[in-house]
């Protein structure tokens, strides 16, 4: 096979190596560029003017004062924008989201117009000269409430028409209920009846937001020849498509160009701000550009608030025999990804459990609140938080050990999951294992004296990748050997670029470091459903294997035409120069993937394939629990995953120690504390996320395994090390002091309250 | 409403034409095109925004551009000689210290910073020092064990010298 050594670096196996980041000089010198500070010739800024309501109609928006601030272009409402889109709503499951507010706003923070100016100072100052009348609706917030109630956010459900199983929700009018998905699996009721003990709890998580410090920005340029958008986007494919479909246009005069993501973690998925850019660019017809602030982040797209009631039936032996979970996901305002969370998150609410029987109802609800939509998990951290939560209570009532409780009732591979599919590749249970050594489970915990008690805890969680789902990837190779990939999976901090290279180096047998990974550009980069659910490295990874093996089929196919005898070493360049007779000419590979589905049939959720991968992890906590105060410090955080064949094992690391981060300020402390719609603590003073001396010691481990279909042995690990941190520190707070808590987060106040009660000393309500 | 400030940046005399309001992080971005100091929060909470005036770190976000008139101000974009990065920076690719890298110019800033205060830190003065800077991404790990990494890079290159 050729070599080339173009720019030095190892030659051989790529995959595996822990290649420093591809971009990282950029990054330490300050160079890579995020949307949030670009800046184009003749831009102007918009600031939002936004609802203060968070249920009303519009009874009149007054702009007079702002219009007359000196060096504002222009103020725009829907009025102007249904001028140049006439139908102005948008969102990925259903289109139900208008760029500016339309005779009702739904939450507090919508936008509800908007202002121009060259000076952002001046944009912002006159933003706040906005005067709007509401007449105000009931306004609903809870999830269980939505589900059943006659405060109805949208009169009728408008479905996108992307997925085929939502169809049947067009039109529909009176409910809340963006989507029910329903699993029915064996027969719960007559399992319950027959089982030895019965046990129902309810969990509850609270809203909390993805805060990347890069907040969402995007600029327009729109041309009547067609529009170029620069967007922190995780999906520039999808959002090239609904633009185009806003605008009436084909896809190939709407380009999205994505800059660096300072941050995604599911936020900046889908359409944001796309859409509002676009139509303010074409009213002025000058690039247009909005860059959020932290606070406004607030009002953007959240993590799904959710409630879990879960019952469980056992038999004698303390096996699970039936178990039925309903699931209600508070989605806001706007459906966004909420009704996929809500199905894809469905399939594994009854756990990595060997259960016969199962009944699951997972309810997407509209509310008067800001929209919830992806963040790192895709609902499967509220889901384990639940359930893994449940395990233990189980175990503990039933006076077992809840390792052996779990291992008892694993499902195992070669076994049906409850979805119908046979678990294959899924590492779960050495996962489990790993932790249970890790804290030397068998051997007795030093319980503490005094006031501080310790003690440990566990949990183990799978989840289905979302399917089905499309990455297509162009490899080409230059006259002087130099190769260049073209693939629009976004790399906004989780190392992808790095990791596509490694695959291209391995197949090409060239050091990754050689390899140019284009920036993302939908005129230049093919097709990609998105940067999501750690789909990337398992989809698009056999995208840019098929493309690098297309690439080296033609390169075998060059010697054989020049005449170079089978196992030439001839370099690249070398060929080129003797087929071209000078630098010149390219080979072009090729590669599309997208996994084998079944959709699952509608009354039942069954299906044989949901799902190309399972991924799986365990976490293990030690915490010390200060009964006198309530506050909780973590000893030790213990994560092991299963992600297959590490591509690049420090990136890996650093996946599974950030992931299993992000969840400890998720568990901990982070809440959106809301008063009648309104966030009250919408800044970064007020609305603390994990600094470094929140790091406890922790140990971070992928199991040895590799993903029989995956890429190189490979799968995604993004989310994975989120699904188990908030049960077992939950689990291991239970154990330390015999308190059991049903919501996040697992604060010093929540702790207190819960070692009052248990002491028969309750404390008041706030 | 505007007048001009003279300064020193990255080593450089210079001047611009500010506004009562503008803050450090628009000045440079706009007159002088350095990005590295980014604004995030807002409220000097994050440490993206972090810029060295008078050798002492600030969060640019609410540092006055009209406060740096007279002042030396240096940036992230300046702990690079020409092509060779300083051993920070390089400590931190080392370390696999970032993900997104949007917060990393402030870090880099300090822990520039804390090494000339600090130059053979133990894990409590990092963390301490480095508390004020925030990372989404969580890259914490391996931040402290880029400042490590960078104090015995240090040391040797003033071994050598």
């Amino acid at each position: 096979m050729a070599t080339t050594t173009l720019q030095g670096g190892q030659v051989g196996a790529q995959v595996g190596r822990s290649l420093p980041r591809l971009e990282a000089r950029e990054k330490v010198t300050g160079r890579a560029e995020y949307t949030h500070t670009m800046r184009l010739p003749g831009m102007l800024y918009a600031k939002i003017f936004r609802s203060t309501v968070a249920h009303g109609r519009i009874k009149s928006i007054d702009t007079s004062a702002a219009k007359k601030v000196p060096g504002v272009f222009r103020v725009v409402t829907s009025e102007d924008v249904r001028k140049v889109i006439p139908e102005p709503y948008y969102g990925p499951a259903f289109h139900d989201q208008p760029i500016l507010a339309i005779g009702k706003v739904h939450y507090v923070g919508e936008p509800v117009a908007a202002v121009l100016a060259t000076d952002p100072h001046v944009a912002e100052e006159a933003a706040q000269l906005i005067v709007a009348e509401y007449e105000e609706l009931p306004a609903i917030f809870d999830e269980v409430e939505a589900a059943d109630n006659q405060t109805l956010v949208h009169e009728e459900l408008k479905p996108a028409g992307t997925f085929a199983d939502l169809k049947h929700l067009k039109g529909r009018k009176g409910t809340n209920i963006a989507l029910d998905f329903k699993l029915r699996r064996g027969d719960v009721d007559k399992a319950f009846a027959e089982a030895a003990q019965v046990f129902e709890h309810t969990f509850r998580t609270q809203k909390v937001l993805h805060l990347a410090l890069e907040p969402y920005a995007s600029i327009a340029d729109w041309k009547e020849s067609g529009v170029t958008i620069y967007s922190g986007a995780q999906g520039p494919s999808f959002v090239r498509t609904e633009i185009a479909r806003l605008l009436g246009w084909p896809e190939n005069r709407v380009r999205i160009k994505v800059p660096y993501l300072g941050g995604g973690f599911g936020g900046k998925l889908y359409i944001k701000l796309e859409a509002l850019v676009t139509a303010l660019s074409m009213i002025a017809r000058r690039p247009v550009k909005v860059a959020l602030t932290m606070e406004e982040q607030f009002y953007t797209i959240t993590k799904h608030p959710s409630t879990f009631r879960i019952k469980t039936g056992l038999d004698k032996n303390g096996r699970i025999t039936a178990r039925k979970c309903e699931v209600w996901w508070n989605g806001g305002a706007y459906a966004d990804i909420g009704p996929r969370v809500t199905q894809k998150s469905g399939f594994t609410a009854s756990g990595p459990y060997d259960i016969d029987n199962v009944w699951v109802d997972s309810y997407a609800l509209y509310t008067n609140l800001p929209p919830a939509g992806a963040l790192r998990g895709f609902g499967i951290p509220q889901l384990v938080w639940a359930y893994e939560s449940h395990t233990d209570m189980m175990a503990r009532a039933l006076g077992q050990d809840p390792i052996e409780f779990r291992r008892k009732n694993l499902l195992r591979e070669g076994r049906p999951h409850a979805t119908g599919q046979v678990l294959q590749s899924c590492k779960h249970e050495q996962a489990l294992d790993r932790v249970v050594e890790r804290l030397n489970w068998s051997k007795p915990l030093d319980r503490g004296t005094g006031p501080v008690k310790r003690g440990r805890g566990v949990a183990v969680a799978i989840k289905a990748v979302i399917s089905p789902t499309t990455s297509v990837a162009n490899i080409m190779i230059s006259g002087d050997g130099s190769t260049t990939l073209y693939c629009g999976t976004v790399d906004m901090g989780q190392g992808s670029d790095t990791a596509m290279a490694q695959m291209v180096g391995e197949v090409l047998n060239i050091p990754a470091e050689t390899v140019k990974v284009v920036p993302r550009d939908t005129d230049v980069t093919p097709y990609d459903m998105g940067t999501l659910g750690s789909r990337s490295l398992f989809h698009m990874g056999h995208a840019v294997r098929l493309a690098a093996e297309d690439a080296r089929a033609k390169i075998k196919a060059m010697m054989r035409e020049v005449g170079e005898p089978e196992g030439s070493n001839i370099p690249l360049a070398d060929l080129f120069k003797k087929k071209y007779g000078m630098q010149a000419g390219n080979i072009v590979g090729t590669g599309s993937y997208k996994p084998d589905y079944i959709p699952p049939a509608p009354e039942t959720g069954l299906t044989t394939n949901v799902t190309p991968f399972w991924m799986s992890a365990a976490s293990g906590a030690e915490v010390e629990v200060d009964t006198e105060t309530g506050h909780v410090k973590i000893t030790r955080l213990i994560t092991v995953v299963d992600c297959g064949k590490p591509v690049n094992p420090k990136i890996v690391e650093t996946q599974i120690s950030g992931g299993s981060l992000m969840q400890l300020g998720f568990t901990m402390f982070e809440k959106m504390h809301i008063d009648a719609g309104q966030v009250t603590n919408a800044s970064l003073a007020d609305y603390k996320i994990p600094g470094i001396l929140d790091v406890p010691v922790m140990e971070n481990e992928a199991v040895a395994a590799e993903q029989a279909n995956g890429p190189f042995g490979a799968k995604g690990v993004g989310e994975t090390a989120t699904f188990c941190v908030s049960p077992a520190i939950s689990n291991a707070i239970a154990d330390a002091c015999s308190v059991r808590l049903m919501e996040l987060p697992l604060n010093a106040e929540a702790v207190f309250r819960a070692l009052r009660a248990q002491a028969n000393k309750p404390l008041a309500d706030e | 409403m505007t007048r001009t400030i003279s300064f020193t940046l990255n080593g450089e005399p210079v001047a611009a034409e500010i506004k009562p309001h503008h803050n450090i992080v628009e000045l440079l971005q706009r007159d002088f095109n350095l990005m590295g100091a980014r604004e995030s929060c807002g409220q000097g909470m994050c440490g993206c925004c972090t810029v060295l005036v008078n050798g002492a770190a600030v969060s640019g976000c609410l540092y006055l551009a009209a406060f740096v008139d007279g002042a030396d101000v240096r940036t992230v974009e300046s702990l690079a000689t020409g092509d060779a990065l300083s051993p920070v920076q390089e400590a931190f690719i080392e370390a696999g210290a970032f993900q997104c890298g949007y917060c990393t110019p402030g870090f880099l800033l300090m822990a520039t910073q804390l090494l000339e205060a600090h130059p053979d830190p133990n894990d409590d003065q990092i963390r301490h020092y480095l508390s004020g800077n925030l990372c989404r991404c969580a890259a914490y790990p391996e931040i402290v064990n880029a400042v490590k990494i960078a104090a015995r890079k240090r040391k040797a290159a003033a071994a050598a010298a």
